[in-house]
Formats: structure tokens, sequence, C-alpha cells
């Protein structure tokens, strides 16, 4: 009797303790993945359905991979819903000025360098102008979603009025037939601001995400019915509710947690950040307008990017481009989740477009044109202030 | 010889209880505890139920569990599950011709296997012909794979995710024994159906041998034409322990299809080493297995898909009290451990030179008492890391187990 009772005080202890010897939640500031906070729970439900189909849906050549590819799954290229490695940097060529893409029949604008057994992938083209670009994080994109044309316009600066030396315009892009205008949109030349990829030439998530399928991964959907190995218009590989959902997914991403926002040295570097003009272009504050997503409308948030185009100099132009960019414009990029980058990057940092910056320093010093003078102020600043200013960046 | 002949309880099939056969007829077949069987041994090696004279013997176990995991905080709760009933017949249709097979059903109904079914004709101890559905031996878990002789609830990653657990093909080959007083030496080899494109080809994003399993037309034609080939020798001296040495290898790919050339052949091999001893007096039980796996992936598909993986497992099981305990004559209280580890992709980055990481590693204390040899009650304690492909921070998994499993 005595041994049963002990027998089963042991059993019961166990059943106890299993919630304190079960690993703990990291931290939410520590992770970029998770929803937006308040939406209804069709709004989660539908989330979740787009984080199954972009995190866990594989694609195979039995269930439409390819036949030519970059990579497999969304997650693959964005771990963690963070920014991606070099393993899956995609090349996009073609294009080099606003008059659109010649080399179209030859592949592009997206080189796909993989291919399923028995296939041969593409190769670039000699000669051609290149861009290798590593896939962004994906967090907080349906702020940047909501922002209002009138916003981005008031934040552009072409002729450089105030002669600070930025100028900052949209990409004005041609939108594809199934993108819906937003409220209020602002044409210019029949074409619109586009605010997502590296030059800004996708108009919404719906036209980045049916391109990520066709050109990423070689599946074709209603939105993008061409193959991109045959050029002929296929059969739907996912259906018009899985790519509504990943959007739904990417929309509804939670913005990053800037983290040690009351560390006195993380105060002091986003002073510095200010003062040596980076802010100018990473805007601290931005705001969104109505959406269809109680949860994202009318907020104030922390991207740290205008959503413009900015001249970067000539070391950071590759002699490619999408829409009305020039190809040394880039778009500037958020910097929010910056120091969450290396948990989705393998523990090392691949910054800037194409992933050729390996620390926040590097990726400064690599600022050209508009850039070229906070790059220069950095310079000047002491080891400490430098530090701080790295602090700071490292928080967001 | 000495023989540990235990029966914790009958359960006869609803057939024989509801006819009224006489019981007291109904014998167990002993299973064979000599310290000289092999892992080879292990699919005829368990215990059945005899009906008096009629030359069909029939078994099984079943095993039972609830879990509750976390991983990285989230948890879905507690599953009861039930992993898998199996049942064994077997038939001595001759002297030297015997027949078994082996059905499984895997969570409930979910799936069912024919696992084994297989012929066997002895002509030699050395020159034995097996023909059938037979489970491919490589390593030693494949062939010994049985819940109630095992300590952990869960089957090893390295046996389940890198080799093909309880993988099994229609084909044919041979085996044989040499028995001397201090050891025994056997071999295996056999031609069977073999792989097909799906371990480079599924929703693990990775290379992933178990895959192949998918394939529904395996038992009724070849995916390529091609036998896989799987050999192994195993050699156990006395006092020392068992080493099998195992290879299964072949083309995975359907490189051609109505006589035209598709693709050129690419072919998976698999090598694996496993040891089990027992060390004297102390009776602690040491069990390993450890597989090499090269898969001839095209270069120009995603390194997603390993070409080298490898992985194994230790299990030390120390029995702590072994004597009458809850009214159970022969039972034990054991301790036991286990540590495993696998990469699924060795190598690194074309495009930095870096590790490729896709790897896991765990650790399993358990407890079990044994009610008998043949009947087992486990508590696990699993905690795992596993790394993605980049090699990001580890996913980390809790998971408290505790199940049931007996041989009936």
């Amino acid at each position: 009797m005595k041994k049963t009772l002990f027998t089963m005080a042991i059993l019961l202890l166990v059943i106890i303790g299993c919630k304190k010897i079960m690993p703990p939640s990291p931290k939410d500031d520590e992770l970029l993945d998770g929803p937006v906070e308040g939406l209804t729970t069709a709004e989660t439900q539908q989330f979740l359905k787009g984080d199954v189909a972009f995190n866990d849906d594989i694609f195979t050549p039995q269930n439409g991979l390819g036949p030519i590819f970059v990579a497999n799954s969304c997650g693959s290229c964005h771990a963690g819903d963070g920014k991606g490695h070099p393993f899956t940097t995609l090349t996009r060529f073609g294009q080099i000025d606003s008059t659109g893409n010649q080399w179209l029949s030859f592949g592009a604008p997206q080189l796909q360098n993989r291919a399923i057994p028995g296939y041969t992938p593409e190769t670039l083209p000699s000669g051609v102008g290149f861009s290798k670009i590593l896939p962004p994080a994906n967090t907080g994109l349906g702020f940047l979603d909501a922002v209002s044309d009138v916003d981005i316009i008031a934040m552009s600066d072409p002729s450089d009025a105030d002669a600070d030396g930025i100028s900052g315009v949209p990409n004005w892009v041609n939108i594809p037939s199934y993108c819906q205008l937003r409220p209020n949109a602002i044409p210019q030349g029949g074409k619109y601001i586009g605010r997502y990829g590296k030059k800004g030439a996708a108009y919404d998530l719906l036209q980045q995400t049916a391109n990520a399928y066709n050109q990423d991964m070689g599946i074709n959907t209603t939105f993008e019915p061409y193959d991109t190995y045959s050029k002929l218009e296929v059969d739907p590989e996912v259906s018009n509710s899985t790519v509504h959902n990943v959007v739904f997914y990417l929309k509804t991403l939670k913005a990053p947690i800037q983290r040690s926002q009351n560390d006195g040295d993380v105060q002091t570097g986003k002073q510095i950040f200010v003062s040596i003009g980076c802010e100018k272009c990473h805007k601290s504050e931005l705001r969104t307008g109505a959406s269809s997503i109680s949860a994202l409308s009318n907020k104030t948030f922390s991207p740290y990017t205008d959503l413009l185009l900015h001249n970067m100099g000539a070391g950071l132009d590759d002699n490619y481009t999408e829409g009305s960019a020039k190809t040394y414009e880039w778009k500037t990029p958020a910097l929010w989740g910056l120091g969450l980058s290396k948990n989705s990057q393998g523990g090392s940092y691949f910054l800037m477009h194409d992933g050729r910056a390996h620390s926040i320093e590097a990726a400064i010093q690599m600022h050209g044109g508009e850039g070229q003078q906070s790059n220069t102020n950095f310079q000047n600043l002491s080891e400490s202030d430098k530090q701080k200013l790295i602090k700071f960046l490292e928080s967001l | 010889m000495k023989h540990l002949i235990t029966v914790t309880f009958f359960i006869l099939s609803a057939h024989i209880s509801f006819s009224q056969i006489d019981t007291s007829k109904v014998k167990r077949t002993p299973t064979d505890t000599s310290k000289m069987q092999l892992n080879l041994d292990a699919v005829y090696n368990r215990p059945f139920l005899q009906y008096g004279k009629i030359p069909v013997a029939i078994g099984g176990y079943a095993e039972a569990n609830t879990q509750y995991a976390v991983t990285d905080g989230v948890t879905e709760g507690f599953s009861f599950q039930m992993r898998r009933m199996t049942l064994f017949l077997s038939s001595s249709i001759h002297r030297k011709i015997k027949f078994l097979t082996e059905i499984e059903f895997e969570d409930g109904t979910k799936e069912i296997n024919i696992e084994f079914a297989a012929l066997d004709f002895q002509f030699h101890h050395l020159l034995n012909f097996r023909g059938g559905i037979i489970m491919n031996p490589i390593g030693a878990f494949n062939q010994n794979h049985d819940g109630p002789r095992w300590e952990f609830i869960d089957r090893p990653i390295s046996a389940t995710q890198l080799l093909p657990s309880t993988f099994s093909n229609v084909g044919f080959g041979f085996y044989g024994k040499v028995y001397k007083s201090n050891y025994v030496w056997a071999y295996e080899l056999y031609l069977t159906n073999g792989l097909n494109d799906n371990i480079i080809g599924n929703a693990e994003n990775k290379t992933f041998l178990p895959a192949t399993k998918l394939n529904p037309d395996r038992f009724e034609e070849s995916f390529n034409g091609e036998p896989l080939t799987s050999a192994k020798t195993t050699l156990r001296v006395r006092k020392i322990g068992e080493l099998g040495l195992s290879y299964m290898g072949g083309v995975y790919n359907k490189f051609q299809e109505d006589g035209l050339i598709l693709d050129k052949k690419r072919r998976a091999d698999v090598v694996a080493v496993d040891f089990n001893t027992t060390i004297p007096k102390a009776n602690t039980v040491i069990t390993t297995e450890f597989a090499w796996t090269f898969v001839d992936v095209p270069d120009t598909y995603t390194q997603q898909f390993g070409k080298k993986q490898h992985g194994g497992f230790i299990d030390i099981v120390q029995p702590i009290i072994k004597k009458k305990m809850f009214g159970f004559e022969k039972a034990s209280f054991n301790a036991a451990v286990r540590a495993e580890y696998v990469d699924w992709n060795v190598g690194t980055f074309k495009e930095t030179g870096g590790n490729i990481a896709d790897e896991i590693f765990a650790i399993v204390p358990a407890i079990s008492f044994r009610t008998s040899p043949q009947t087992v009650i486990r508590l696990n304690y699993r905690y795992e890391w596993q790394k993605d492909l980049l090699g990001n921070p580890a996913a980390r998994t809790g998971a408290i187990q505790f199940g049931v499993s007996s041989y009936f």
C-alpha cells in the first residue's frame, strides 16, 4: 500500500511539474511572427489559415513546384517571417530604365536558378544588368499597406525643395488588373504608388504574393497564370482562397516590438540617429489611414521608412531597375526588426538589398548618393556614439 | 539455456472465446530468451498463442500513451494516442517451411500496413530462402521495433525520420546463421522493390527516405524497375554483444518511361552500424545505432534537400529493482535514457560556405515498470532542440509521455 501511494505521489509530482520543465515562450519582442493585436475571431482564423499556407505548404514536383524555381515554400525564404539568407537570394534582370524590361523573352524579370529533376534551370544572359535581391522580413506589412498615398507623397521631395540633399520619390508603377485600388489612391500618368519590393515595384500584397508564387516557386494562380518555364497559361496550382489567406496573413503580421527602449544608450543612439540625418529617410513614425481590418486602422507606428525611392549612389547601382525607379534608386527599407535579423539569417547579418553588408556598420558605410551625408556624419562620430547608434538600431 | 517463459495475462480472439474452445489447450509459444539471439530473430522471437496442435499461432502487441508537449511555450494540450496495434500470425507449413505475417494498425485505422508477410524455406542453417513482404534489414531497429521491447514511447528519430522505420517491401533473398559456442554470425541479403523520388519531393522539405513509404504501389510494382539491395551481417559474441553492419541502396528516380530516357539513374545508399550489449553484473543494457545516407540529389535542385545525412541514437537501460512487485511475479523497475541526433543535411551552402543545419538533438530520460518482459508501463520526458536549415535559434520542445505497451 505504501509503495502504491509512493508511486502515485511521484506521478502526481511529475504531472504538476510538467509546466515547470517545459521550454518557455520567447519574449514577444524577440519574435517577428504572430498576429497584430485586436483581430476578430474570424480574422484570427484566416490568419491561421494563411500561416499554414505560408509556413507549412511545401511544393514538390508532384504538387506543382517549378519546373524552374528559386525556392519551394514561402517559409524557405522568410524563416520566422524574418529577413532571408543568400541561399534564397533572387536574381532579377533585364530592365535598365522606365521603358520596361527588354529581356522578357529570356526569362526576365526573374532568374529561376533551380529546377526539378530532369529540367534545366535558367542562366543569366551575358551582358545583362541584374540585381541580387535578399528576401525581406514580412513583419508589419499591413501597416505599410494602410499608409495613405497622400502621406507618402507628402514625404516626397522630388526636386529637393528644402535643399537638405534628400529628395525621395514614389515608384509609380502600372498595376495588374487583379489589384484593387486603395481608397483615395492617387494616380500619376495612369500609374500608382508601388510600396513592396526593394524597388517598391509591387502595388500591394496580392501582387507581391502572386508574383512570389509564380516567379519564386513556379506555382501558378489565376492571378499569374503563365508558367515561367513554358510561358503558357496553365491551370492554377493553388486556389484563390489560399492566396487571399496568405495575403491576409502577411497583412496582419504584427509590427516588430522595440527592445530595451528605456536603456540610456539606446535613447542616446536614437537621438544620434536623428541628428546625423538618418531619420530623414528612415522615418520613425508613420500613420495608417482607414483599413478594412480595424486592428490596422488609424494607427501610429514606427517602421523607419518613408516608402520612397532614393538615389543611393554608384556603389549600389546594379544597372537594374523596376517601375519608374532609376537603377541607382532603392526604396528606403524599414529598419524595424533589424536587430532580430540574425535570428532568421542563420546567426549572421546579411544586410542591404543583396546581403552584401555583414554588419550594421558596414551597411551604413555603403550608403552613397542621398545617404552619403549621413554616412559621412556617422564616420565622424566618436566610437562611443557609433556604438550607441548601433545599439539603438539593434533594439529595433 | 535459461528459459524465461512469462505470461502475465491471456487475451484470446473473440472467435476463440465465443466458440468456447477449451482454453486449457491454448498454450503460449515460448520466446527464445537465450543470450545468443540476434535482431534478425526478432521477427519470430515473439510470444505467440497456439491452440492445441494446430500449426498456426497468433500474437500481437498494442501500445497507447498520452503526451503533453510544448514547443517554445506553445502547446496543443494533452493528447491520448493509440499509436499502434499489431497482429502477428505465424504458421508452420512444414518442419522447414514457415510463414509469418505482421499487420499493423497505426493511429487507430489511419494507417494499416502489412509490415511483414513472408515464407521462409530452410535448406540449410546457412541458406534460408525468404520471399514475400520483408523488412529491409537496415540498422537494427527496423527489424526489432516492437513497442513492448523498448522503454521509450517514441521510436528513435534516426529510425523513423532518417531511416524508414518498419520499411518493408516485396522481394526475395537469403539469410543464414552459424552458431558456435561463443559466437553467432549471421547474414541477410535481399532484393526488393525499392525507393522512389518522394525522398527528394515531400512535405518534410528535406531529403527524407521514409517518404518512400508513401508510394502505395510499392507492393505491386517497382517504381523504376531497379531492385533495392539490402544486406546485413551480424556478429554476436557471448559476453561482449552484437554488432551489425548493414547496407541498403538502389536507384530512386524514374530515369526512363516507355523506353524514353528521362534522367540519369540516381542512387540513394544507406550504411548503418548497430550494437547492443548487456554489461555483466550491473545488467545495464546498451543499444545504439548510427546511420549515414548518401543521396544523388541533382545539383540544379534546391540545397534544401541534402546529399548526405547522418544520425543515430544510444539507449541505456538500467534495471533498478527486479522482484515480485504489486503482485507481478517477475516485475522490474528500470531507469533509462536515450540520446539521439540527426543531421538531415550535412554540408555547406554554396552561396556563403556556411554550415547547413537542419538537425535535431534530443535527450529522453525515462522510467519504466515492467510487469513482465512482455509488458511495460513507461514514463518519458523528452527535450529536443531542432534547428532549421539556416541554423537559426533552435526550436525547443519538451514533452511528458506516459504509456503502456504489451504483447498479447
